[in-house]
């Protein structure tokens, strides 16, 4: 994996997370690998993580098949982070 | 609509059959039904220019000059209702179900997503339905001053930039 791809699809992660759950810069600019998402921050209920996949489809234009997506992927940001790097190759 | 007062146009933000202020009931609606209360709203009040925002853009009366604000796909604002319902469900502990399944479903009997009654005239519609564009003005988010999109948002807000900046496209 290219290094500079992953810190660029990184980068996007965060504003698309910034964006569709309004949180702020700071919020987001301090997630690391291990930051828990799913259960751990009340704006992701199942409405916006709908809203997440759709937004991160548009913006890496990219498929996500819903089948893919699991209780792990939103578990922490380092996993949203991995399963987006890996469609966005 | 209050900038845009302020610079002397008038406009108005008609219901749609079946949301929020309206007596009809939604489960009866289909984007024709839509379509049709949107042009009856421009012949009553003598609209000029229209304009549409995201999924506005399937049922507004495109004959009309005036813009279009990040058009979205009927397709697109279905799957995320549907997604949703796949993730509540999953949540819940509740058998699998799928967005595929859940469509066909649809199709055949209608479903409620976000607690909305949607007949399969509509879901048949949302599934097919493309922005119109008959020459309006494309505006897009970027020009707004670069601010997030507040539809993706989960909760309701306001943006008071980008309003000031949709305001000046429109009454320049």
């Amino acid at each position: 994996m290219n290094a500079l791809a992953n810190d660029e699809t990184d980068e996007r992660l965060r504003a698309i997370l910034r964006d569709v759950l309004g949180l702020s810069a700071e919020t987001v600019a301090a997630f690391d690998g291990d930051t828990p998402l799913f259960g751990a921050l009340p704006e992701l209920d199942s409405m916006a993580v709908a809203g997440l996949l759709t937004e991160i489809e548009d913006r890496f234009d990219i498929v996500i098949d819903d089948d893919d997506i699991d209780g792990e992927v939103l578990e922490t940001y380092g996993n949203l982070l991995s399963f987006t790097v890996a469609r966005v190759r | 609509m209050r900038l845009l007062d302020g610079a002397g146009l008038d406009s108005f933000l008609p219901d749609l059959p079946g949301c929020n202020e309206s007596t009809q009931d939604l489960a009866t609606q289909s984007l024709h039904s839509w379509r049709l209360a949107m042009a009856d709203a421009e012949a009553q009040f003598g609209a000029t220019e229209v304009l549409a925002v995201r999924g506005g853009a399937l049922v507004f009366p495109a004959h009309l000059p005036g813009w279009v604000l990040e058009p979205q796909r009927g397709l697109s604002q279905l799957r995320q209702l549907l997604r949703a319902r796949v993730l509540a469900a999953r949540e819940a502990g509740e058998p699998a179900l799928s967005v595929e399944g859940l469509l066909e479903q649809g199709r055949a009997s209608g479903l409620t997503l976000a607690g909305y009654h949607l007949n399969p005239a509509m879901i048949a519609g949302l599934e097919g339905a493309f922005p119109a564009n008959e020459g309006q003005r494309m505006i897009h988010l970027s020009e707004l001053g670069g601010g997030a999109a507040l539809w993706s948002r989960v909760e309701p807000g306001e943006d008071a930039t980008q309003a000031a900046a949709l305001a000046r496209i429109i009454a320049p």
